[in-house]
C-alpha cells in the first residue's frame, strides 16, 4: 500500500476545518489590465446589432450600392476566412483580426456586449492563440477523431460605412464532419472591418449569431465556426 | 436481475454503464425517487411563469403559483395524456390551457374548466374526481432559493437528503452580501454520448485533469507566463485553464470528502482569492454584512466541486453549476446554469463569467476532451474486452469517520468507491 506522500490533518467529526486547508495550485495574485480586460468594452461596436435595437430581427435593408471593388475586397475576406478554416490554417485565421480584434458567439440575438453575459466563444487575440495551441497540441485527444468543416459564406451586404469602420453582415453554413457523423450549423456573421496601417481590412469584431446556438449541442465546438 | 453482484467494493460489473434494464432500475428507484433538482426560484420570478423540467423519464412543468410558491406539475392533460406545454419555458398567465381540447387548469394543476362538462354528467370523469386534475409532485421543496421535487409521497426530507451537500448552496449564496443569488437566464444545454455515472465519477477525478486536459493546459500556461514576464500580474481567467495541467503530485495532494448517499467534495486548488482592488471591494461589503468572522469562514472554504450524486456537480465558488438529465444509458443531456451574487459588486461576476464561457460553454476548452473520454468509455464498456470497471487505486487507505470517507490522496479512486455504495443503496432497497 502506498503511503501518503503528504500528511494531511487527520478530519475530526465536523468536515469544516478540513474544508478550510487549500492546496492552491499557483495561483494568481492580483489581476492586471492585460488581454481582453485591457479592450475598451466599448470597443464592441454590437449594440445596433441587437434584438433590443431591431437588429436581427428587424427587417434587413439591403446592402449599400458601394464601389464594386470594396464590395469584391470585403466579400474575398470573409470568403478567404471560411477556407482558413475549412484548411484549419489556425494562425493565419487569428492574423485576420486587428491587434485587439475580438471573436464573438453571443447565445441570444439580444446580447449586447462580448464580455458581461454569458457566451459561446468570447475571445481577444490571447484566448484565440491559447484556443489554436490546444487544437495543435499532440494530445488534444479529441481532435484524434476525422475532423473536418465545409463553409459555405453568402449574402455579403455592406450595411454601414463611417469613419474608415465597414459593417457587413452574411450568412453562414457550416457542415462539419466528425468521426463517422455529420453536423450542420448556420447563421449570420457580422464583421466590423477596419484598415491597418498597410491598408489591409482587419477583423475588429466579428460576431456570429448561430441560429441553433440555444438548441442542445450534441458535443461540443473545439474551434471557431 | 442480481444488482449486488455487480458491484464489488472496489470494482463494478461494465453492465451498470451499458444495460438498459439497469437504466431503467435506476431511473425508476433512484431518479423517481429521490429529491431531483429542478431549477433555481428566480428562473420562475413572477406568477404563471414555468419551466419545463425532466426528473427521470417524468416530463414535469415547475410553475410560480398565485401566491408566489412553487409547484412542480406532470406536463401531461388528465384527458387524454396530451403534454400541457410543449415548450421550455414561458409564461402561462393563470391558466394551463391544453391545446387538445381545451381542457383548462389553475396553475396548482385543479382543474378549472372542462369544455362540454355536460358530456360527462353521468361518468366518472366529472370535475369533482380528482383525476380531473394535473397529478402534481408528491413532494416539493427548496433551500436557499434551489427547487427540488421528489415523485415518491414517503422518504428522506430535503434537508436529510442533501445532508452536508448543502454546503453546495450555502457556499453559493454565503458569497452574497445578501446571502442569495440569481439565475442568469441562460442554459447551455450539452448531450454526452454516455451514461451519467462518467460524469459524476469523473467531477471528483483529480487524477484525470493533467492527462486529458494537457493540451489547453500546456497553451494557455504558455500565454500566462508570457503575459507575466511582460507585465507581471495576468488576469484570473488564464489560471482557470493553466490549472487543468498541474502535475500528478499537485493533484494528489488536492483532496476529496466523500459523504453518504455519494454526495462528495473536491477541495479547492485553483487559488480564487487574489487581492485586487475589485476583490477587496468585495470583501469589505461582505465584512459590513457579515462581520469580519464569518466572511473569513465563507470565503476560506476550500471547495471546488461539490457534487449532489447523482445529477449536480455545484461549482460554488465560481456560482455555477452542471445538471444531468439522463437520457439513455450511453445519453445524458447536462444543463448548465450560472448565477450572480445579489449585492456584489459586477467585476465579482464578470470574473467567475470567465470560468463559464472558457470550461462550461458549448465551446468548451476543457469539457470538448472529458466528452470524448466518456463517448470512447462508453464504447470501449460495450466490448467483450473484458467485464470490469477497476477503482482499486488507494483501495484500504481512505478514512472513515461518521460515515465519511476521507481520501488521504485527491487521486483516490475513493469517489467512485463511495458513489457506488450509495447506488447499491438505492437499487437494492
Amino acid at each position: 500500500m502506498n503511503k501518503p506522500t503528504k500528511a494531511i490533518p487527520t478530519a475530526g467529526p465536523d468536515f469544516e476545518h478540513l474544508l478550510a486547508q487549500d492546496v492552491v495550485i499557483e495561483a494568481n495574485k492580483g489581476a492586471g489590465q492585460t488581454g481582453a480586460q485591457a479592450i475598451d468594452p466599448s470597443h464592441s461596436p454590437v449594440a445596433p446589432w441587437s434584438r433590443a435595437a431591431g437588429g436581427p430581427r428587424a427587417l434587413p435593408k439591403p446592402g449599400l450600392m458601394v464601389d464594386a471593388a470594396l464590395q469584391r475586397e470585403v466579400e474575398q475576406l470573409l470568403y478567404l476566412q471560411a477556407e482558413i478554416l475549412d484548411g484549419k490554417h489556425w494562425q493565419a485565421f487569428i492574423d485576420l483580426f486587428a491587434a485587439d480584434g475580438v471573436y464573438w458567439m453571443p447565445v441570444t440575438p439580444d446580447q449586447t456586449e462580448w464580455e458581461g453575459s454569458p457566451s459561446i466563444f468570447a475571445e481577444d487575440k490571447l484566448m484565440m492563440e491559447i484556443r489554436k495551441g490546444r487544437v495543435s497540441h499532440p494530445n488534444a485527444w479529441s481532435q484524434a477523431p476525422m475532423w473536418e468543416t465545409n463553409h459555405v459564406v453568402s449574402h455579403v451586404a455592406i450595411e454601414s460605412m463611417s469613419g474608415g469602420t465597414i459593417q457587413v453582415r452574411s450568412r453562414f453554413h457550416m457542415m462539419e464532419l466528425r468521426r463517422d457523423d455529420v453536423r450542420h450549423f448556420g447563421g449570420s456573421y457580422r464583421h466590423t472591418l477596419e484598415r491597418d496601417a498597410g491598408g489591409a481590412l482587419k477583423i475588429k469584431l466579428q460576431r456570429v449569431d448561430m441560429f441553433n446556438s440555444q438548441a442542445p449541442f450534441d458535443y461540443v465546438l473545439q474551434i471557431w465556426v | 436481475m442480481n444488482l449486488t453482484a455487480l458491484v464489488e467494493p472496489d470494482r463494478v460489473h461494465k453492465t451498470v454503464y451499458t444495460d438498459p434494464a439497469i437504466f431503467d432500475l435506476e431511473m425508476e428507484r433512484i431518479w423517481e425517487k429521490a429529491w431531483v433538482y429542478c431549477g433555481h426560484e428566480s428562473q420562475v420570478p413572477a406568477p404563471g411563469d414555468y419551466y419545463a423540467v425532466t426528473i427521470g423519464r417524468q416530463p414535469m412543468i415547475m410553475v410560480r403559483q398565485g401566491n408566489g410558491k412553487v409547484d412542480v406539475l406532470y406536463n401531461r392533460c388528465p384527458h387524454r395524456g396530451v403534454q400541457l406545454v410543449g415548450n421550455l419555458k414561458g409564461n402561462t398567465g393563470n391558466t394551463f390551457v391544453c391545446s387538445y381540447h381545451a381542457w383548462s387548469f389553475f396553475l396548482d394543476g385543479s382543474v378549472r374548466a372542462i369544455p362540454l362538462a355536460k358530456g360527462y354528467e353521468g361518468t366518472r370523469m366529472t370535475r369533482e374526481n380528482p383525476d380531473c386534475n394535473v397529478r402534481r409532485a408528491p413532494r416539493v421543496d427548496s433551500y436557499r432559493g434551489f427547487v427540488f421535487a421528489s415523485l415518491a409521497a414517503e422518504g428522506p426530507s430535503l434537508h436529510e437528503f442533501l445532508g452536508e451537500a448543502r454546503v453546495a448552496f450555502d457556499d453559493i449564496c454565503d458569497r452574497s452580501p445578501v446571502g442569495e443569488v440569481e439565475i442568469v437566464p441562460i442554459c447551455h444545454r450539452v448531450v454526452q454520448h454516455s451514461n451519467w455515472k462518467f460524469f459524476m465519477e469523473n467531477q471528483l477525478d483529480a487524477l484525470h485533469p493533467s492527462v486529458t486536459h494537457q493540451s489547453t493546459g500546456i497553451a494557455a500556461g504558455r500565454v500566462e507566463k508570457r503575459l507575466k514576464a511582460d507585465g507581471g500580474s495576468v488576469p484570473l481567467y488564464y489560471h482557470y485553464l493553466s490549472a487543468f495541467a498541474s502535475n500528478f503530485e499537485l493533484w494528489d495532494s488536492v483532496q476529496t470528502i466523500n459523504f453518504p448517499r455519494g454526495h462528495g467534495i473536491l477541495k479547492a486548488y485553483m487559488g480564487l482569492r487574489p487581492q485586487d482592488p475589485d476583490t477587496l471591494e468585495y470583501e469589505a461589503l461582505l465584512k459590513q454584512a457579515y462581520g469580519e468572522q464569518k466572511t473569513e469562514e465563507y470565503l476560506s472554504r476550500s471547495i471546488h466541486h461539490v457534487l449532489v450524486y447523482p445529477y449536480l456537480s455545484v461549482q460554488s465558488p465560481l456560482q455555477q453549476l452542471r445538471c444531468l438529465r439522463p437520457i439513455s444509458p450511453d445519453k445524458t443531456l447536462s444543463e448548465i446554469w450560472h448565477f450572480r451574487l445579489k449585492g456584489a459588486p459586477e467585476a465579482i461576476y464578470r470574473r467567475s463569467l470567465w470560468y463559464y464561457n472558457l470550461v462550461n460553454s458549448p465551446a468548451t476548452m476543457i469539457n470538448a476532451d472529458d466528452l470524448e473520454n466518456w463517448t470512447k468509455g462508453q464504447w470501449g464498456l460495450a466490448s467483450n474486452g473484458g467485464d470490469w470497471v477497476s477503482f482499486h487505486r488507494y483501495a484500504g487507505d481512505d478514512r472513515v469517520e461518521n460515515g465519511v470517507t476521507y481520501s488521504n490522496h485527491g487521486t483516490s479512486e475513493a469517489v467512485m468507491r463511495n458513489q457506488f455504495r450509495a447506488w447499491t443503496e438505492y437499487l437494492t432497497a
